[in-house]
């Protein structure tokens, strides 16, 4: 079943006088417990896709539909209860909230979704144990490395049970080894039934995925199967 | 609602995280606001003082009572004019007694200042009064030693006198008064009594060092270094008929003068509504003086709060992105600012009225005061007012960013 669905997408930003077209009719259908990446030239388009996807931004015209409902033309107020419950965002700037510590940030999307305290505490815990991060709570983020900042904004991503984890370049600001821990855990996400989409440049962390959406000049170039799925073991992805 | 207050809770610990992370800025911004408090609370430490001040000399002196004299109180007449009115006379007063109908009671008084002696004991300059008996009653005080004169000894003259408490504190100070003949003005009077303490008004000469004798022998001992300018207090039966009371005075008065239809009032009937108006003039310039300070220094703090608040929206477009991907409604990030404002602003409140508490106490040294619990929960609140609508501009902006481009920037 098509967990997202994109009819004809276009985006246009207004630079000036100049028009840009980041979307130029784009088509997608990804369905649950997918795991796609999707790779492009820079300034393809992807992290437009994404934001869309997201519901961060709303397409200048085209049709897209979430878990069967058209967003296209919900409200702001509408897009932030989407975001809150339905999506997991993992950004490459990790954008974690750097005065409050680990349990606030994982907690922050419960608290905006009106959860209360108790069952707040108890799934952000749960999410922190998830990435393997549960003796460092009470830490802030600027007390931890790269890969354990990122592994936070995934607990914070997991933490309402989204229906999609969306992450764009998530390793982009990590060395690779670090990336290959983080990519370990989205392995091992999916395989517990998550959806993922992720952005990346390189072939080699696209690899993990199923199927590779290729994009250019704001449009599918191509759509392929992964043939050689390349997978982490499970122990190398949760020791942080 | 518990919603309602986990939000609360959220956006009051980023307020006080982020006034934590920038306290010298927070402090600077909410000077305006301190002084403004300052002043709102002082002004009505202020006010409060001569609320209570005026409040116990109308008690002392009581409203209800009219006094017939040559001079009208405040002035403003032809002082010539005033200054040939034949003098108000005992005849008069008598006319008032007998006819006034709407009278409670009449007394006559006149006053000057002699020494005081007993022994070897002296008070220069005690205000001394001639009156009758009925003089506790129009007056409003109390004995509280021995008695006050009777009208025999009034009308007769007799050599007696009642004292103030001040008088009785400084010639007897470890004996009773009563019986004891004192000299005024060289003149020996028998101590009847000694009246209730009754304060200073306004600062003014103390009501306690005064020495009350009987009209009739005031002018044949007193008079003839003062005048016979009498004054005439009316106490009228009933306060909310006191207009009324005036008339019949001023109509028995011009017969009593003997004045035709056509010529004015040789006297003056005056009351305390000249007072209350008085003072209600004063407390109204204060009031107008605090207000427009207050008004100001408010004006000016909410300018600053808004200023800085624009600041740090600007510095916290990121947090706020981060907070829109996460799914904050508009109203989230609108609250969480209206509270970091009105947070400071309060902070600021709070701070004036630290600062005002010691001052109110030396005000408290010229004017019996104390800031009222009244004043400190409106400035409170005021601050906080003025936090919401400084606030709203920049909260609204910050509500209405949009999510992609707040995460973009650095
Ligand atoms: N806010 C914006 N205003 C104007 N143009 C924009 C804006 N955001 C993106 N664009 C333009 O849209 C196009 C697609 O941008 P996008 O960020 O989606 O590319 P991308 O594929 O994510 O590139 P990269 O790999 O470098 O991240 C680019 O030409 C970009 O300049
Ligand atoms: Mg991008």
């Amino acid at each position: 079943m098509a967990i997202i669905k994109f009819v004809n997408i276009t985006k246009m930003y207004q630079m000036g006088a100049e028009e840009v077209h980041a979307l130029q009719g784009l088509n997608v259908e990804i369905n649950k417990n997918e795991y796609v990446a999707i790779m492009g030239p820079s300034g393809s388009g992807k992290s437009t896709l994404m934001n869309i996807i997201g519901c961060l931004d709303t397409p200048t015209s085209g049709l897209y539909e979430l878990n069967s409902v058209n967003v296209s033309e919900m409200n702001d107020n509408q897009l932030a209860k989407i975001r809150n419950k339905e999506i997991g965002f993992v950004f490459q700037t990790f954008n974690l909230l750097a005065r409050s510590n680990v349990l606030h940030n994982v907690e922050l999307p419960l608290i905006y979704g009106g959860v209360n305290s108790s069952e707040r505490k108890k799934l952000a815990k749960e999410a922190i144990d998830r990435v393997g991060l549960g003796d460092r709570s009470l830490h802030k983020p600027n007390e931890l490395s790269g890969g354990q900042r990122q592994r936070v904004a995934i607990a914070r991503a997991l933490v309402t049970r989204p229906s999609i984890l969306l992450a764009d370049e998530p390793t982009g600001n990590l060395d690779s080894k670090t990336g290959d821990e983080i990519m370990g855990l989205f392995d091992i996400l999916h395989r517990e039934g998550n959806t993922i989409i992720l952005v990346t440049h390189e072939a080699d962390i696209a690899a993990h995925a199923h199927r590779i959406v290729h994009i250019r000049d704001g449009k599918v170039e191509r759509d392929e199967k992964v043939a050689n799925r390349r997978v982490v073991q499970h122990s190398a992805a949760v020791s942080a | 609602m518990r919603h309602f207050l986990d939000e609360l809770k959220e956006g009051l610990s980023i307020a006080f995280g982020a006034i934590r992370a920038n306290k010298m800025r927070s402090v600077l911004t909410t000077l305006g606001i301190v002084i403004g408090i300052v002043s709102v609370t002082l002004m009505g430490t202020a006010i409060e003082g001569l609320n209570r001040a005026f409040n116990k000399s109308i008690a002392a002196i009581g409203a209800d009572v009219l006094y017939v004299q040559k001079w009208p109180w405040g002035g403003g007449q032809n002082w010539w004019e005033i200054r040939n009115r034949r003098d108000i006379n005992m005849q008069q007063a008598r006319a008032i007694e007998k006819n006034a109908e709407t009278a409670k009671s009449v007394s006559p008084l006149n006053s000057t200042a002699r020494n005081v002696q007993f022994g070897r004991k002296l008070i220069e300059n005690a205000i001394v009064l001639g009156t009758d008996e009925d003089f506790l009653e129009t007056s409003n005080v109390n004995v509280a030693l021995g008695r006050f004169m009777t009208s025999l000894e009034a009308n007769g003259g007799r050599p007696v006198c009642v004292i103030g408490s001040e008088i009785s504190e400084n010639l007897f100070p470890s004996e009773s008064p009563l019986g004891k003949v004192i000299k005024l003005g060289g003149y020996p009077y028998r101590v009847l009594g000694v009246l209730e303490r009754q304060g200073s008004f306004l600062g003014m000469a103390s009501l306690d060092n005064r020495v009350y004798v009987p009209i009739s022998r005031f002018f044949k001992e007193f008079r003839s270094m003062h005048g016979g300018g009498l004054s005439i207090m009316v106490k009228a039966a009933n306060l909310s008929e006191l207009e009324e009371t005036k008339e019949e005075v001023r109509g028995i008065l011009r017969k009593a003068r003997k004045l035709s239809p056509k010529q004015q009032d040789d006297f003056a009937i005056n009351q305390q509504e000249i007072f209350v108006n008085f003072f209600n003039q004063i407390g109204g310039v204060i009031a107008a003086v605090g207000l427009f300070i207050t008004g100001l220094s408010l004006f000016v703090g909410g300018i600053g709060i808004m200023n800085i608040m624009f600041v740090s929206v600007t510095e916290r477009t990121k947090e706020i992105g981060i907070r829109k991907a996460i799914g904050a409604p508009r109203r989230s990030i609108l609250f969480q600012f209206l509270m970091e404002a009105a947070s400071l602003c309060l902070m600021g409140g709070i701070i004036g009225i630290i600062i005002a508490f010691p001052l109110s106490l030396i005000i408290d040294q010229v004017l019996p005061t104390a800031m009222p619990v009244s004043i400190v929960v409106i400035a409170l609140l005021v601050s906080i007012l003025v936090g919401v609508i400084s606030g709203f501009l920049p909260a609204y902006r910050a509500s209405r960013m949009d999510p992609v481009d707040a995460l973009r920037y650095e």
